[in-house]
């Protein structure tokens, strides 16, 4: 019964989400405030009978009641509780529901958070949310519907897909689902200025603060889903340029581009029509990941769904949403013009060829991800597009703008000065070039780029610290007056900084990982000692353990440096027996410098067992990295000028200045 | 000359790329083609895999490529002969990157095409963009506009 209850609360939710994008839009068009308003109600209203009708759900997988096929085919009664709760979105079904939850979540935060926007904005942005609502709530409801029954109930499930059974992996589709859907946000604000006809400093400060939430927390989910690749397929990838990968990583691109070019129509009152284009954009690359993710185009680990009547629905859905709101574009952009000042050496500059960079090489990893599709679909001939060609392609369209950053950080709004902002940063130029000869000289191995992807990581970092200590005019001026310049500094200038900072500790990652990562693959018996990379493993042992719903292998080994123990690593072999899968689950000591990691493998006739040692320079910092460039966005978040709160105080005046 | 061979010691101590990956019954006992052999892995596709390299899978069927490769070095081949062995086989769907080709060239073309869309997009935009703030808001708007600026600075 309790099933067929959440099944009628998302109905009603439709329901609800089609009165919400008629009603408000209608009543914004004929200036009836009454229609207007009931956009907030609805929103709130929306939002609880979806969450309803997840926390039922959810209630399904916790009880493990299997007369539900999503729950029989998804979880298993003896699989430990976290896992169970995390089934629910670790299915096509229920990840679907997680995001149209995530999708009412914002709606309701803006109709919760906004009274302070011009009630027209407010409306028709609830309105046009409310549109994208309809047309997932109906994908689900109509061909991925979360309460079907299964008639007689299986005695137990199928057990979730061991891979998933993991701590990184079950809080990553939320984050990744908060940063897709977060973009939603942009696009609403953006189509509701084109229904308008009208952009203007306000709107951009409006639209900033949901953009960087999307923004960080699809940082995080990148960084999560990059982080259990690493440690859970058992040889320390962390990046492969899968088609699903990069379905999350192009939104992530346009929405930094998108962050980067809001600043310029907030400030100088320009690029408004590119900032509107970036945000339809932004979402429309979303919803492009969702369907290469959820319509079985792509088979991999991440494509749970493979019936094709759900591939043509979100496709419909695709064409619908892109393909409409680029036509309303093309009608209403060229009619929003923006101001005529615009120096090409100034932050405004700097910010522009940002977007020119980060848009080609959206492009590029666009045309990468589909081209096989396409070829495939053009009788072209298979092909792969694997990491070699976007190491070809998109690493080198970066360097450009990595090493642009510091630059663009010190010029001066309108007009900068370009010798003037490199001098500046010649402490942290002179630090990478030195370091960049060093590492070519002594540590580089033939041709590679690793020294200047070391120089451009160095330049960033020391070029944010730079940028950062001449702001409150450290050194330069008594240290009393330094520290009030940093308590008046904006939470915003810190933001950027830390964001900087992080890029630049990521790039050493990426850089360090790309070119000195050393390996050792080679059978072992308990009782040797293996030497490897400075360090001695003493194996031990390997003894069965029973877990909860798996039986493991773990191998006991010593890592030693210098005659003294360091620690014990104990790598694990899970055998599944539900799905009848093994998986590994790599040992990691960390010095967060580097990372020492062992994975056992299978064992030989001799007794021996296939032993896997990594020595990963920088791995952590690719996760360190992540976590502070999504800080740099939260701190920028806390803002006073941004948050919503605020303004709260004001709206009066707003509304009544606005509206007319 | 000692300095060079002390480089080079340096160079081998710190730039300990292992010649090991792979299970360890495959690996060539000539370090060399055993390199060679890596390298060529990384560039070959997984066929049953997604997107992932030979070398970086622990697939049967990347193992048997592994093998094949190995295999053909042995017999002499140059990295392309080993490569172009396994093209012949398998098509061009088993290399990670594509070769440049009239189906492929669509491909090859987009990123400096991209780049160069954007780039004469900003320059036009830069020589047509209004020479002064037009209309876009009237005065009072502009002044509301101001207003809650400022109001949301305090």
């Amino acid at each position: 019964m309790i099933a067929e209850f959440g099944h009628f609360a998302l109905i009603l939710a439709l329901m609800v989400a089609i009165v919400q994008a008629i009603v408000p839009l209608y009543g914004a068009q004929k200036g009836l405030s009454a229609l207007m308003a009931t956009a907030k109600p609805a929103a709130l209203l929306q939002f609880l009978l979806i969450l309803t009708s997840f926390l039922v759900l959810m209630h399904g997988f916790v009880t493990s009641d299997f007369s539900l096929a999503v729950v029989a085919g998804n979880s298993h009664s003896a699989q430990p509780m976290i896992y169970k709760i995390t089934g629910v979105w670790g299915n096509h079904e229920g990840s679907m529901l997680l995001w149209v939850l995530i999708l009412a979540l914002f709606g309701a935060m803006v109709a919760a958070t906004g009274k302070n926007l011009p009630r027209g904005l407010f409306a028709r942005v609830l309105s046009i949310q409310s549109m994208i609502g309809i047309g997932f709530l109906l994908f689900i409801l109509l061909t991925s519907n979360p309460f079907e029954r299964l008639d007689p109930a299986p005695f137990d499930g199928r057990d979730l897909n061991p891979l998933l059974q993991d701590p990184g992996l079950a809080i990553h589709p939320p984050f990744l689902y908060l940063g897709y859907v977060g973009f939603s946000m942009a696009f609403a604000f953006a189509i509701a200025a084109l229904i308008e006809g009208r952009v203007d400093a306000a709107w951009a400060r409006w639209v900033r603060p949901w953009t960087l939430a999307a923004w960080c927390f699809l940082t995080i989910g990148i960084a999560l889903g990059s982080w259990w690749a690493y440690y859970e397929l058992g040889w320390g990838g962390w990046w492969f340029w899968d088609p699903v990968e990069n379905a999350s990583f192009m939104p992530w691109l346009a929405g930094t581009a998108l962050l980067h070019t809001a600043i310029v129509v907030e400030k100088r009152e320009t690029l408004k029509n590119w900032t509107i284009l970036l945000a339809i954009l932004a979402f429309s690359l979303s919803l492009i990941g969702t369907f290469l993710v959820r319509s079985g185009v792509l088979t991999s680990v991440h494509a749970f769904a493979t019936s094709p009547e759900r591939g043509v629905f979100i496709l419909a859905l695709l064409a619908l949403t892109i393909g409409g709101s680029l036509t309303l574009y093309a009608i209403r952009a060229p009619s929003m013009k923006g101001g005529g000042l615009f120096a090409p050496i100034s932050r405004e500059g700097a910010l522009l060829f940002n977007n020119i960079i980060l848009s080609a090489a959206t492009a590029t990893v666009f045309v990468g991800t589909l081209f096989p599709l396409a070829a495939e679909a053009l009788n072209l001939g298979k092909f792969s597009v694997g990491a070699p060609y976007f190491d070809a392609t998109f690493s080198k369209l970066m360097m450009p703008l990595l090493l642009a950053v510091p630059i663009g950080t010190v010029l001066g709004w309108k007009r900068g000065n370009l010798l003037g902002a490199i001098q500046r940063l010649w402490v942290a130029g002179a630090v990478a070039v030195v370091g960049m000869t060093v590492i070519w000289a002594y540590i580089s191995d033939k041709g590679s780029l690793a020294p200047i992807g070391m120089a451009l990581a160095i330049w960033i970092i020391l070029g944010s610290l730079v940028e950062f200590t001449d702001r409150i005019k450290l050194f330069r001026t008594s240290f009393g007056s330094s520290f009030e310049r940093l308590k008046g500094l904006p939470r915003s200038a810190f933001g950027m900084s830390i964001a900087h900072m992080g890029l630049g500790i990521v790039l050493a990652g990426i850089v360090s990982m790309t070119a000195w990562k050393e390996e050792l693959v080679r059978t072992a018996s308990p009782g040797e000692t293996i030497a490897f990379s400075g360090y001695q493993f003493r194996f031990n042992s390997v003894n069965q353990v029973p877990g909860p719903n798996y039986g493991a292998e773990r191998a006991d080994f010593t890592l030693i440096k210098d005659n003294e123990e360091i620690t014990h690593l104990l790598p694990e072999k899970r055998f599944y027996p539900v799905q009848g899968m093994t998986t590994t689950e790599a040992a990691i000591h960390t010095t967060w410098i580097s990372d020492i990691y062992a994975v056992v493998g299978d064992k030989h006739d001799d007794g021996s067992y296939t032993v896997r040692l990594y020595y990963n320079p920088l791995a952590p910092w690719l996760w360190l990295g992540s976590g502070v460039l999504a800080l740099g966005g939260f701190v920028s978040l806390t803002d006073r000028r941004l948050r919503v709160g605020v303004a709260q105080k004001v709206k009066r005046t707003l509304v009544a200045g606005q509206s007319a | 000359m000692k300095i060079k061979s002390f480089l080079l010691t340096l160079f081998l101590s710190l730039s300990l790329t292992s010649a090991w990956a792979v299970d360890p019954e495959e690996k060539l006992a000539d370090p060399e083609l055993e390199e060679r052999a890596r390298e060529i892995s990384k560039g070959l596709r997984c066929l049953v895999c997604q997107n992932q390299s030979i070398d970086d899978s622990d697939a049967g069927l990347a193992k048997d490529l592994r093998i094949l490769v190995r295999e053909r070095l042995l017999a002499g081949d140059t990295n392309a002969e080993a490569q172009d062995h396994i093209v012949a086989r398998y098509g061009d769907f088993v290399l990670l990157k594509p070769p440049v080709k009239p189906e492929t060239y669509a491909l090859w073309i987009t990123p400096p095409l991209a780049v160069l869309l954007a780039v004469l997009a900003a320059l036009r935009w830069y020589r047509n963009r209004p020479a002064k703030e037009t209309g876009a808001l009237s005065a009072e708007e502009q002044a509301a506009s101001d207003e809650i600026l400022k109001k949301l600075e305090q």
